[in-house]
């Protein structure tokens, strides 16, 4: 009974506490201003079960897909066998879906088969990080926390199946020796596929069995649950915003840029003949709009809502032009900058209750070399397997620079002038447009 | 090509009270830089051939913005399109055909929302149509045994999803297609856009298209093909950072076909 209550407790300040994280994350992405990506609603659904659900762009990379899906199957699937650990928690039963008969134990032998492959899997995922040192994994600003957070989820995964694999060849024996209630009257229980290899380890005294299967038991519960809690300060949060994030994703054409509202009023007003030139400004109830973006406030929430889903994994880096070529720019980088000032404005808040200015903005986390090196290419924006668009952002902020500060490199500014007066990029008349007709 | 080209404009036909059926935007590049220049004429000329009704504005055309917009000048981008727009619609545009991806793609997403609506095609587009419903005609056998290569522009391929009709006027023209090791969707940028076009690249080890030129290069091609006439321009300074304009040719799809079709 008190281990019951106990239980109880723990999974409420569990869920408890990592609601309260979700909450702050929810508030952190509305700090941005409202996205409107409520069109094609077919094309967004499709979008989801396609990239998220299905994972359809990890495949282009064999090799790690296959490791992810692994991984990822393990997790939704093992989940199954938590819902029997949290029933038999709280009511204090024991293998609950037991009656399920022949189910039941192809289901526990699926699991361990899962749980062994999980392992396997993870094992890679560490080799590729920290002895075949993949250069992805191994860029500038994966330095720090970006790599101790992704070696940690591996740690704990591997100890999570562990303990589940444990617990089980424990209960297998227990089962064997007839002991207790973990005697079933119709004779062996689930299916061990794999733990009854470990069973052979475990020691033959049924109490310290029961030991061993009671702290696999709490250590794996209580382990999820902590890892539950991980989410919301780790690259992992991934496997839950993948799916609102591959939803209200960019659609294509993927070089279609918005145009800019607070822009649409400027010129509509410069080239309406009727507009009166000494009219007062009309009172505006709020400031206007900054054109582009300086901070996360300027950014839409879509941007920010791609941040906390970055997994860090890369691939937008290892197929940027710019990047290959040995400058500055990193995609990655970009989108975990974002998240890192979020997070930076989010503690602000927590602090003072709402937002007090502190002197900050995204550019002292992105710097100017960094935005102007982009080609705008969209290889960033295709590669992603949970569809973020780095390159929004870098436009955003070049809106800033330019609209803002008019700090565009001085050759962009040449640009811009011979546009205006020439209405073209280069320093040339417009009366020589036709020139080419009687040129060979 | 140095036969005369006939080329009417907007404002002649719409001075006899005449509409064109599609206006063939030559763009910025197309009208003023002597290689792109080459490519205008070359579509200009597979134009009259195919009998097809087109005029161009002439000294009425002006940048689309695309350049300003990319580089974070929305103001500028949004007037040129507002100009742009008046213009094209006051000649009653309905089709545009453009030789440049980065125009297009500017017609054909960005200028509906601001009042500019109209039928779009890449050049690469008009001419796969116009070999299929037989207004242009193949030679055959014209690139017999040449090894070529074609590079997506990023504008037509990864950003507008335009892989296809590039290449099938190439397979028209009977020409086996030697793909680089990232093309299509996972094509690598030629450098040019973004504004990078019009400025020095930031500290970097190497230049992008002399990267994306090495990989043209490892097809062993006599041609690198493509459809941008900045993709043009930086392959072919890739091309000759490796001492090989002697034998390969940067040209682009309308070039190529202006030199198979029959007259």
């Amino acid at each position: 009974m008190i281990a019951q209550i106990l239980f109880t407790l723990i999974l409420l300040a569990g869920i408890g506490y990592f609601w309260s994280n979700v909450s702050k994350a929810i508030r952190n992405v509305k700090l941005g201003k409202p996205s409107h990506r409520d069109d094609r609603k077919n094309e967004r659904w499709r979008n989801m079960l396609l990239k998220s659900f299905g994972q359809q762009k990890m495949f282009k990379r064999p090799i790690p897909a296959l490791l992810h899906l692994t991984v990822y199957l393990g997790f939704i699937i093992i989940n199954v066998e938590v819902l029997e650990i949290v029933i038999d928690g709280v009511f204090g039963t024991h293998r609950v879906f037991a009656p399920l008969g022949g189910l039941y134990n192809f289901l526990i032998g699926a699991f361990e088969i899962l749980a062994i492959l999980v392992i396997v899997a993870v094992i890679i995922f560490w080799l590729r990080r920290n002895i075949l040192k993949l250069l992805r994994f191994n860029m500038p600003e994966m330095k720090g926390w970006p790599k101790n957070d992704a070696n940690i989820i591996l740690y704990f995964e591997m100890v999570l199946m562990s303990a589940f694999l444990t617990m089980n060849a424990a209960d297998y024996k227990l089962q064997l020796l007839k002991y207790g209630h973990y005697h079933f009257k119709d004779g062996i229980v689930g299916s061990f596929p794999v733990s009854h290899f470990i069973a052979n380890f475990l020691p033959t005294d049924p109490h310290t069995l029961v030991m061993i299967e009671r702290g696999a038991w709490w250590f794996h519960i209580i382990g999820i649950l902590i890892f539950l809690n991980y989410l919301y300060f780790s690259k992992h949060f991934h496997i839950l915003l993948a799916f609102p994030n591959t939803f209200y994703a960019k659609l294509p054409p993927l070089a279609k840029f918005e145009n800019l509202e607070s822009v649409k009023n400027e010129v509509a007003l410069m080239m309406d003949p009727n507009a009166d030139p000494y009219a007062a400004p009309v009172e505006q109830a709020e400031e206007p709009d900054r054109f582009g973006a300086k901070d996360i406030f300027d950014l839409e929430r879509i941007y920010l809502l791609n941040a906390y889903t970055c997994t860090e994994c890369g691939r937008c880096t290892d197929v940027c032009p710019a990047n290959q070529t040995g400058k500055k720019l990193s995609p990655r980088k970009i989108m975990m900058d974002v998240r890192d000032r979020m997070e930076e404005v989010g503690k602000n808040i927590d602090k003072n209750g709402s937002f007090i200015d502190d002197g900050k903005s995204l550019l002292d986390y992105i710097s100017k070399e960094e935005l102007w090196a982009c080609t705008t290419c969209n290889a960033c924006v295709e590669e992603c397997p949970v569809e973020n668009d780095p390159l929004d952002i870098i436009i955003a902020v070049r809106q800033y620079l330019v609209m803002e500060e008019s700090a565009a490199p001085a050759e962009l500014n040449m640009t811009f002038s011979n546009i205006e007066n020439n209405g073209a990029p280069w320093q040339y008349s417009q009366m020589d447009r036709l020139n080419w007709v009687d040129e060979d | 090509m140095s036969e005369k080209i006939k080329v009417r404009t907007m404002a002649e036909l719409a001075a006899e009270g005449k509409e064109p059926e599609i206006l063939f935007w030559v763009g910025c590049a197309g009208s003023f830089d002597d290689r792109a220049k080459k490519i205008t004429r070359a579509f200009a000329k597979l134009l009259n051939q195919a009998e097809v009704d087109f005029a161009v504005l002439g000294t009425e055309e002006s940048c689309t913005g695309d350049p300003a917009k990319r580089a974070g000048n929305e103001f500028l981008f949004q007037m040129q399109a507002a100009m742009n727009i008046e213009v094209m619609n006051g000649y009653k545009v309905k089709k545009i055909v453009t030789t440049c991806p980065h125009c297009y793609n500017t017609f054909k997403n960005e200028y509906p929302d601001l009042g500019g609506q109209y039928e779009v095609y890449h050049h690469t587009e008009l001419l796969q149509s116009l070999l299929e419903e037989g207004k242009l005609k193949v030679e055959g056998g014209t690139y017999k045994g040449l090894n070529i290569t074609y590079h997506d522009p990023c504008y037509l391929g990864r950003g507008n999803g335009q892989y296809e009709a590039p290449r099938n006027v190439l397979h028209q023209l009977e020409i086996d297609i030697k793909e680089m090791k990232h093309h299509k969707e996972n094509s690598v940028c030629c450098g040019a856009g973004g504004g990078q076009m019009f400025k020095e690249a930031e500290p970097q080890k190497e230049e992008i298209f002399v990267k994306r030129t090495r990989e043209a290069l490892e097809t062993n091609p006599k041609i690198i093909a493509t459809a941008c006439a900045f993709c043009n321009t930086m392959i072919t300074d890739g091309v000759k950072h490796y001492n090989k304009e002697q034998d390969v040719k940067v040209l682009d799809i309308a070039e190529i076909l202006v030199n198979g079709i029959k007259e």
